[in-house]
């Protein structure tokens, strides 16, 4: 069991906590995500790491509620158990000293763009990060980016605070300035999809850390698989970071909807349960 | 060898043994006939997970048991992967002794009740027994009455624990809880070691918790067996990945001497083939983990599943018969098996897909799926079938399947389960770079030890074999614990 130490709202449907999991905490890095379970009869989920404190023996993890997992995790407390947390999974984030690297993340996207932020920093890299989200509400962890970024830009669609517009806009604009040798991105897919085009127009590698549906997240199952340059790859043990630019996001985006009517439905029942 | 046969020969000239065999003479135990497995039927069953085979009655089990004329060289052991003294058993359930049967089965092999259910008997002990190879008659059903000595003992409420030597305080590791990693432990446990299993999973059984379903194997089953081996003092932690969890060195370092890898072959395989990554197609595994492992088909657990009204299984093996026949019991008015070669070419027990017949399961054979055509949302609705023929044999000496060009045609379906068999999973190898691999992925081991490239590491099951049956998996864990124990001790001197 894997106590919760503690649990910060960034908002009202974005949650914080810090886990207790020391040997995840030593083994993990920056890229690698664990697989949730709540409950004996919780579904399995992943989660990308969004930190870790090696002394204290906690890692971190940013959710948001979107569904009857999500809400049940974060329903949970201080002093709460995790009933299964297993992890680090998936290959870490090749970081080295590039010159000047592109980060840009969009929504809770931003949690497991942190750990990247940071180890790009301390490789050497001059960082230039967009953040981007729908409203002010929904920007999360700005000061700990802008820690290990050079630049920061920060956008929101309804312009409630930095600038208003997408975070293609943002990256247009420090593409213009600067001499990106590398770009990372990690948001919602749809958000991927057209991040990573902006890169593509502008010659500039990429890589991007995808969130697919996952069962066992070791390599049994093939749930998360999706077409990078033709083959099929699975996110959970080839992944979760690939060359955005060979992605298929159409077919992506179509694979995450796969169950979205049935969890649609289990959440309305599961919303009526709670009240 | 020598060891065994005359102690074979000793326990059959035992007092008890010579005057069962004196009871009843052999030429009327031949004329016996083979006891039929008592099975729930097809229109009930379907209806939910309830065991198919009920296994024997006391009587049928006695009257089957008196078939065998305990041969003075009895060939059938030699057909178990795991040894067990098959006429011994056998005669103990004969005199009615069904809890000393039920010992005999655990002196050599760790999960009974599961081999009783799931092992292909027909190609093991039951192919060389003497009725098969001298009198040319159905053998002694040696699969049920193990079945039904393992039952017998479990609802006894007696069950025995295997005696385990004074602990020798050695620490050895084993990665994947299936059948490979439980029967390695109990062997090890049985010898003195100090076993910690670690699983992937939240769940401990590997492939008999995830793969097999409820209704051939109940997940109740398993989990006794894995109570005995903690009643013999074997650990077990889940959730924990070694190699991710831990590294192998810092699992050194908290004093583990050595490991037994059964992780198993992880990936399943796909065939490449356009719109394969459709919504509603899916892999076997994922299919059988969602609903025997996530419980997906009960309403109070989280995990969804989709299964539709028209299931096309694509596959002939045992874990296409076990997906097909959960489709059906998910409600499928059509679940089809799709194969590329004929009926007598699928390498799936007999068994199964006799009850897939009996279950309403449709067999489209010589036929293979060459494109997934989909809705508007990306749901598989359609499935292009090409007709195959059987041409010249292939390397695995059954007749290649070669396609019939201008044969294609078009099958309605809401979901696929694609059951093409699976690679290894690469996580072991991928974490230890001086493991040395075959070009499969599988880890290369000495074929008579199971000792890998790094002589601390032993493995078996399907990370050696890339794709076998629990029983040979089982095999590998007593084999890989009888030569980890003389390593050990040869290197302590």
């Amino acid at each position: 069991m894997y106590k919760i130490i503690e649990k910060t709202f960034f908002s009202e449907n974005v949650v914080k906590f810090e886990i207790e999991a020391p040997r995840i905490a030593k083994a993990r890095r920056a890229g690698h995500f664990v697989i949730v379970k709540i409950g004996k009869k919780g579904e399995r989920f992943p989660l990308t790491i969004a930190g870790a404190d090696r002394v204290k023996g906690t890692i971190t993890l940013v959710v948001q509620k979107v569904g009857v997992s999500s809400r049940k995790l974060t329903a949970l407390n201080v002093g709460d158990h995790i009933t299964d947390l297993v992890g680090p999974l998936g290959q870490a984030t090749h970081i080295d000293n590039k010159g000047t690297v592109l980060a840009c993340g969009g929504g809770v996207g931003v949690a497991p763009l942190l750990p990247i932020v940071e180890a790009y920093k301390k490789a050497g890299n001059r960082v230039v990060t967009v953040i981007a989200a729908r409203n002010k509400d929904l920007i999360i962890l700005e000061d700990q980016i802008r820690e290990y970024s050079d630049k920061l830009v920060i956008m929101t669609d309804d312009g409630s605070y930095g600038q208003k517009g997408l975070i293609t806009d943002g990256m247009e604009q420090i593409i213009k300035d600067e001499d990106i040798a590398e770009a990372m991105i990690i948001g919602p897919a749809v958000m991927m999809k057209f991040a990573s085009l902006t890169t593509k127009k502008h010659n500039i590698p990429t890589l991007a850390s995808l969130n697919t549906i996952m069962v066992d997240g070791t390599g049994m199952c093939g749930a998360c698989r999706i077409t990078v340059a033709g083959k099929t790859k699975f996110v959970c043990v080839d992944g979760p970071e690939f060359n955005a630019h060979d992605v298929d996001f159409d077919e992506m985006l179509l694979r995450l909807g796969g169950y979205k009517e049935i969890e649609k439905e289990a959440e309305t029942d599961y919303l009526k349960q709670c009240e | 060898m020598e060891n065994r046969s005359e102690s074979l020969k000793t326990e059959r000239n035992e007092a008890w043994r010579s005057d069962l065999r004196k009871n009843i003479k052999a030429k009327d135990r031949t004329s016996l006939i083979r006891a039929k497995m008592n099975e729930v039927d097809a229109n009930v069953r379907i209806k939910s997970y309830v065991e198919v085979n009920s296994g024997l009655t006391v009587e049928q089990a006695q009257q089957e048991a008196a078939r065998c004329i305990d041969c003075a060289n009895p060939t059938c052991i030699n057909g178990c992967p795991v040894e067990i003294n098959i006429p011994k058993f056998v005669k103990r359930i004969e005199q009615g002794e069904f809890l000393e049967a039920a010992r005999v089965l655990k002196e050599t092999s760790t999960l009974p009740a599961v081999c009783g259910r799931v092992c292909p008997q027909e190609k093991q002990c039951e192919a060389n027994c003497f009725y098969t190879q001298k009198l040319k008659k159905e053998p002694v059903a040696i699969g049920y009455l193990e079945r039904f000595a393992a039952d017998y003992e479990r609802e006894s409420g007696q069950m025995s624990v295997p005696e385990t030597a004074t602990s020798n305080n050695i620490k050895i590791g084993v990665i994947g809880s299936g059948p490979a990693g439980l029967t390695f432990a109990g062997e090890m446990a049985k010898k003195g070691y100090s076993i910690t299993v670690f699983e992937a999973l939240h769940e401990i059984g590997g492939v008999l918790k995830y793969g097999i379903p409820e209704f051939r194997l109940p997940n109740d089953i398993v989990d006794v067996e894995i109570d005995n081996l903690r009643k013999m003092g074997v650990q077990f932690e889940t959730n924990f990945v070694v190699g991710k969890t831990v590294s192998f060195d810092d699992l050194k370092e908290e004093g583990y001497k050595a490991f037994f890898a059964g992780s198993g072959a992880g990936l399943p395989r796909f065939m490449g083939i356009p719109g394969e990554n459709y919504i509603g197609i899916q892999s076997s595994n994922e299919y059988l983990t969602r609903i025997n492992l996530m419980h997906a088909a009960e309403q109070d657990t989280d995990t969804p599943v989709v299964s539709g009204k028209n299931v096309m299984v694509i596959g002939g093996g045992n874990t296409a018969m076990d997906s097909v026949r959960t489709a059906k019991r998910l409600g499928a008015d059509r679940a089809m098996i799709v194969y590329r070669r004929g009926m007598d070419e699928m390498p799936a027990r007999k068994e199964e897909i006799h009850h897939a017949i009996e279950e309403g399961v449709e067999f489209i054979t010589l036929a293979n799926p060459i494109e997934y055509f989909a809705d508007e949302k990306g749901r598989v609705n359609k499935v292009k079938i090409q007709k195959m023929e059987l041409g010249e044999p292939d390397a695995s000496g059954r007749r290649r399947p070669v396609a019939i060009e201008g044969s294609e045609y078009l099958i309605e379906v809401s979901t696929v389960v694609v059951s093409v068999g699976v690679s290894p999973n690469p996580l072991i190898p991928d974490s230890l770079p001086e493991l040395t691999t075959t070009k499969w992925g599988t880890i290369e081991v000495n074929e008579d030890t199971l000792q890998s490239s790094i002589n601390t590491v032993f493995a078996g099951g399907d990370i050696v074999r890339g794709g076998a049956t629990v029983i040979l998996a089982m095999g590998d864990g007593r084999r890989a614990a009888q030569s980890m124990d003389n390593f050990l001790k040869k290197n302590e001197q």
